[in-house]
């Protein structure tokens, strides 16, 4: 233990001066101040820092990135760049950001179910009242850094007694550009009472240029409605990445989320769920399929805080070459929270002696009456199976390729949406290399 | 068609098989059986082509080619087929795609065009029925929930969807109901015919009398000591495996 903190000094104060001219509105302000204040006081997590003991981040920021400025939009976005990245057969709501600022042009939604309004515009007060109030600057650096640096802000609302049909589909393209390498997107989804909603968001990387993407979102779910929130990184091999979301999920309502993790540099993906009350629902479920020197680093928590709530959480790792999973997850159950239901599961397969795996399940348990439970595993693939499969006449490649899919594919039955799912199996059976079905 | 000459293989440096040899032609039946741990299970497994035994002298040839020397799918296209003593359960592995899979890989092996889903289901449906197995069962995982009954019909059934020329049945009656071992054999013996082998590997007699052999040999501490016809198989169930033993050791001294 140390006593005084150590911080990356130099990284926080060249991001500090960086984006200290930024414009902004009156209401962002405190906003910006308090992620400064912080970020002057606590900096940026040090190398071997508890938090980040086993993703050096912010090394990799400084060993990596020279222009600190913010990425301009990219010129390479058009239409054409929009169709390629669609997910085959998805009618969808469709949102278009270009270096974290929307493309409206390229944005496709229906303006009666879906509001987006740029925090410039709200009505005076919600920002200050909501935006900050669920992922708090204080949790972690990074939301610090962003609450400085972030520049436009969305503000998304689905109203009550909405059940979008057509999932939001929010493509974020990314590149580095001569201004700047980095990118804060920021967001707020607001959904009311007995709503329904999906939310699909996919990073994609423009060319190969190191960037560093800095994602804030909070999601506040209405009592009795569901959102299923989906990410896919199959970012560059230079992409560096920290994600922030954090959700609260009061009376009767739903939140399902799940990360499918296959390429970056170096991201770190922290997913906070908040059950603020009884028969709420939180279910968080991962895949990372890593090789080369990847790095993907998942730290979840969820917070059980009133009786009779239930979290389910599944993460699966394949990692081949030098890649690197770092698996946290923390539930922690409050005195109030009797009658709680908390699972979680992490399970690895190593496909290669430079692989590396970190898992590990945080438990904090304070009422008495809970069903709590957790296991991980990491291993080597199934010997035996794949024995059993080639002695069919399966070729080895083919046989591999079965058992992981079949590994995976626990997690990928979670996914609601098909067109979704099926494109997840398709990038997953890409990876594998294989198509045998 | 197949033909063991010599035939040591150990594991982790450990002995097992210790000079095997071991004629089998087309359309005849051997029994291998044997007390515990006298190697029956590795002949078994080391003619499929797990990984984990090394062949440290001999040669086995299969219908011309050097079987060890071919991976273990290559020697499954050619016609091998072990029917495991413990069949494992593989969750999130379709039955239906795994055979498909296996099916279609061994038709391209041997220069046949692959079957379409619709054939593929009335082939299907044509073998369940020799071993009664239930429709449900395979839209399951790869054995995932079977009873060691099921898994053992599943076996056949898998034998029967591929057709080998070489059946190695290890131990398939170990965990059977005589029932269940009746079905069992029966579709053993309606898949036997002139062109193809059957190796069964049993440590008791009462399977024998389903599926009749016509050489019956004991291995003990991995070396073939005695052959003979199924007569022998009656003998070793009266007399148990101690006068071979007690023959054997009065060879050495």
């Amino acid at each position: 233990m140390t006593t005084t903190t150590k911080h990356s000094d130099s990284l926080t104060s060249t991001l500090l001066e960086a984006y200290k001219d930024i414009q902004f509105t009156l209401a962002a302000s405190s906003l910006r101040n308090e992620g400064r204040d912080l970020l002057q006081r606590i900096g940026l997590p040090a190398n071997k820092e508890e938090e980040y003991k086993f993703t050096p981040i912010s090394k990799k920021i400084e060993g990596t990135i020279t222009r600190f400025s913010h990425a301009i939009p990219s010129e390479n976005v058009d239409q054409k760049t929009v169709d390629e990245n669609l997910i085959p057969g998805l009618d969808c709501h469709l949102l278009v950001f270009n270096n974290g600022k929307l493309e409206r042009n390229l944005s496709n939604f229906d303006t009666s179910v879906l509001s987006l309004i740029s925090f410039a515009d709200l009505l005076e007060g919600k920002m200050e009242e909501q935006v900050g109030k669920i992922a708090k600057a204080n949790k972690d650096p990074f939301v610090a850094l962003n609450q400085v640096a972030f520049q436009e802000g969305t503000w998304l609302e689905v109203a009550a007694k909405t059940v979008l049909e057509k999932p939001v589909y929010i493509l974020q393209l990314i590149q580095a550009t001569q201004e700047g390498e980095t990118v804060h997107p920021r967001s707020y989804i607001q959904v009311g009472k007995n709503a329904k909603v999906t939310f699909i968001e996919n990073v994609v990387s423009l060319d190969d240029s190191p960037y560093f993407l800095n994602g804030v979102t909070e999601i506040n779910v209405g009592e009795n409605s569901q959102v299923d929130f989906y990410r896919v990184q199959d970012e560059s091999k230079a992409a560096l990445e920290v994600n922030n979301t954090e959700i609260n999920v009061p009376r009767d309502a739903t939140f399902n989320s799940a990360v499918i993790s296959l390429q970056g540099k170096m991201i770190r993906n922290n997913l906070s769920i908040n059950l603020l009350d009884s028969n709420s629902l939180g279910n968080m479920y991962g895949i990372y399929m890593l090789n080369g020197q990847t790095h993907v680093d998942n730290h979840t928590n969820v917070d059980h805080t009133m009786p009779h709530a239930e979290s389910n959480e599944l993460y699966k790792g394949i990692l081949a070459d030098h890649s690197r999973g770092v698996f946290n997850g923390k539930i922690f159950v409050r005195q109030d929270a009797q009658k709680t239901n908390a699972f979680q599961q992490n399970n690895n397969i190593l496909l290669s002696e430079d692989a590396v795996v970190n898992t590990k399940p945080q438990l904090e348990i304070w009422a008495d009456d809970v069903k709590c439970s957790h296991g991980c595993t990491t291993g080597q693939l199934d010997e035996e199976a794949l024995f059993y499969l080639r002695s069919r006449g399966i070729s080895k490649e083919n046989s591999r390729g079965m058992l992981l899919y079949a590994f995976a594919g626990e997690v990928l039955e979670k996914i609601n949406n098909e067109n979704f799912r099926d494109y997840c199996i398709g990038l997953i059976q890409q990876r594998l290399g294989t198509h045998y079905a | 068609m197949l033909s063991i000459k010599n035939l040591h293989a150990s594991i982790e440096g450990t002995p097992i098989l210790q000079g095997i040899n071991l004629e089998v032609k087309a359309g005849e039946i051997h029994a291998i059986m044997g007390p515990n741990g006298s190697g029956k299970s590795t002949l078994a497994s080391v003619l499929a082509g797990r990984e984990e035994y090394e062949v440290t002298e001999g040669e086995v040839f299969f219908k011309g080619k050097n079987l060890l020397e071919l991976s273990p799918e290559d020697r499954a296209r050619e016609g091998v087929f072990l029917a495991f003593q413990y069949p494992i359960e593989i969750p999130g592995v379709s039955s239906t795609n795994f055979l498909r899979t296996a099916v279609n890989q061994v038709r391209e092996y041997r220069g046949q065009e692959p079957l379409d889903a619709v054939k593929f289901l009335s082939l299907m449906k044509e073998k369940m029925k020799l071993v009664e197995i239930d429709q449900k069962l395979l839209s399951r995982s790869l054995n995932e929930g079977f009873s060691g009954g099921e898994k053992k019909r599943n076996e056949i059934f898998q034998m029967a969807i591929l057709e080998p020329t070489l059946a190695i049945l290890d131990e398939t009656d170990s965990g059977l109901d005589i029932d269940a071992l009746k079905v069992v054999s029966n579709g053993v013996n309606q898949l036997k015919s002139k062109d193809n082998a059957t190796i069964v590997v049993t440590h008791y007699q009462r399977l024998l009398d389903y599926i009749v052999p016509d050489f019956v040999h004991v291995l003990y501490q991995g070396r073939i000591v005695k052959s003979g016809t199924k007569e022998l198989a009656l003998e070793l169930e009266e007399k148990g495996y101690d006068w071979i033993k007690e023959e054997v050791a009065g060879h050495t001294v």
